[in-house]
Order: structure tokens, then C-alpha cells, then sequence
């Protein structure tokens, strides 16, 4: 179980890099005047450039996240590794679940 | 004699970790907001008008420094595990310096496009 977790955590860490540094860049360029709905939305509705883009950093983010998690509750807060791997199972199907249907809402789909 | 853990691979590692903990912690908010664009547009436009205030504002500069920082950190982590070691003694302490600075610099952008 360790080490396809590790190496899942590396490559997903791989993945999102780039992401990251592109998220960084998109929000020093987005925040500058204030934000409304409409205005992120005219930016990101129908993009087939961003939909794709922020999907496949969701899954990333679903993947890294609960390992990195599990981790912690498992040397910090003394949690057995099963009740930490189940938590950490949940969480991230949650993360997949509620970051999808972020980018369906902000890419226009389901609208 | 000097604590094991008062040195800066130490910090990094706290600073990575913790950092990872609050982006873990913040993300389920951050994609409830951006649901909102789905079916309740009018809720999601009132959350970014509280999210112009100060204190708010605040708060998102910390979480974008705390994703630099993660970013940075862990760069550096991938650099350790996967690349080869010139010397034994070439943690790439240097790297936590430059990373640091580099999300500083990131703070340093967002507060002045904010302001």
C-alpha cells in the first residue's frame, strides 16, 4: 500500500506543477480590480482550453491531497492506517466529486 | 547541543507540510464557492463582495503564499528524491532560500493587484 501511495503523491506532484504555476499566474492576472461572477465566468464558460485544464487539476488535486493527508493523520495524529486510508478514500471522492462540478459550473456545463 | 530539528531542511519540511494541510483544508470551500456559478450565480457574485474585504483579502494572500510555499518546497522534495546528488552533503539547502523568495515575490504581485 506505501509504495504506490508514495509514488502516486510524486507523480501527481509532477502533474500539478505546471498546473500551480499556471493557477498562480491566472489569479495575480484575475484578481487585479476585483472579481464578479459574470466576469470569471465570460473568461472561463465554453473554454476549451480551460475546461480541460483545470478537470485534469482537479484529478491531480484528488489524487495528491488525501495521500498527503493520510500521511499526516497517520504520524501526527496517531490514526491506525486503516481509519486514516478510509478517511483519506472519502476525502479525496469528495474533492474529485465537488472539484468537478466546479469546473462543470465554471466551464458552462450543466447550465 | 543544538535541537535535530533547528535547521532549515527541518522547516522546510514543517513549512511544506502545514502549508499542504491548509490548501487541503481550504480546497473543499474554495470548489463550494465556484459551484455556486452553477445555480445560484446571485449567491456566488455576494461571496466575492465579501471576499473585497480586507480581512478577507488577507486570507487569500495567505493561501497564495501557502501554495507558493507548497509549490516551492516541494519542487525541492521531487529534486531530492529523483535527482542524482553531486556530493552527500547536497540537500539543495539553497533552494529553500530561493523558494521563500520566490513566494514572497508571488505575495508581493497579488497584494499589489489588490490594493
Amino acid at each position: 500500500m506505501e509504495q504506490p501511495l508514495f509514488a502516486l503523491q510524486r507523480l501527481s506532484a509532477m502533474v500539478m506543477a505546471p498546473f500551480v504555476l499556471v493557477h498562480l499566474a491566472v489569479i495575480l492576472y484575475a484578481v487585479r480590480g476585483g472579481l464578479t461572477a459574470a466576469e470569471i465566468l465570460s473568461r472561463t464558460q465554453g473554454s476549451w482550453l480551460w475546461i480541460p485544464f483545470y478537470s485534469l487539476f482537479v484529478v491531480s488535486v484528488a489524487v495528491h491531497v488525501p495521500i498527503g493527508l493520510r500521511n499526516i493523520l497517520i504520524e501526527w495524529a496517531r490514526l491506525s492506517r486503516g481509519a486514516s486510508s478510509v478517511f483519506c478514500l472519502l476525502f479525496g471522492l469528495l474533492l474529485l466529486w465537488m472539484g468537478l462540478r466546479a469546473v462543470a459550473a465554471v466551464g458552462g456545463f450543466l447550465s | 547541543m543544538k535541537s535535530p530539528r533547528n535547521h532549515r531542511a527541518y522547516w522546510a519540511f514543517l513549512g511544506h507540510r502545514l502549508s499542504g494541510l491548509a490548501l487541503g483544508i481550504f480546497l473543499p470551500a474554495h470548489f463550494y464557492v465556484l459551484g455556486l456559478a452553477l445555480d445560484q450565480r446571485a449567491r456566488m457574485d455576494a461571496f466575492l463582495k465579501f471576499a473585497d474585504m480586507g480581512a478577507v483579502k488577507f486570507g487569500e494572500w495567505g493561501l497564495v503564499l501557502l501554495l507558493s510555499i507548497h509549490m516551492c518546497f516541494g519542487l525541492r522534495l521531487l529534486a531530492l528524491e529523483l535527482l542524482p546528488w553531486s556530493s552527500i552533503r547536497d540537500a539543495r539547502l539553497s533552494w529553500i532560500s530561493w523558494g521563500g523568495a520566490l513566494s514572497l515575490f508571488v505575495g508581493v504581485i497579488f497584494a499589489l493587484g489588490v490594493i
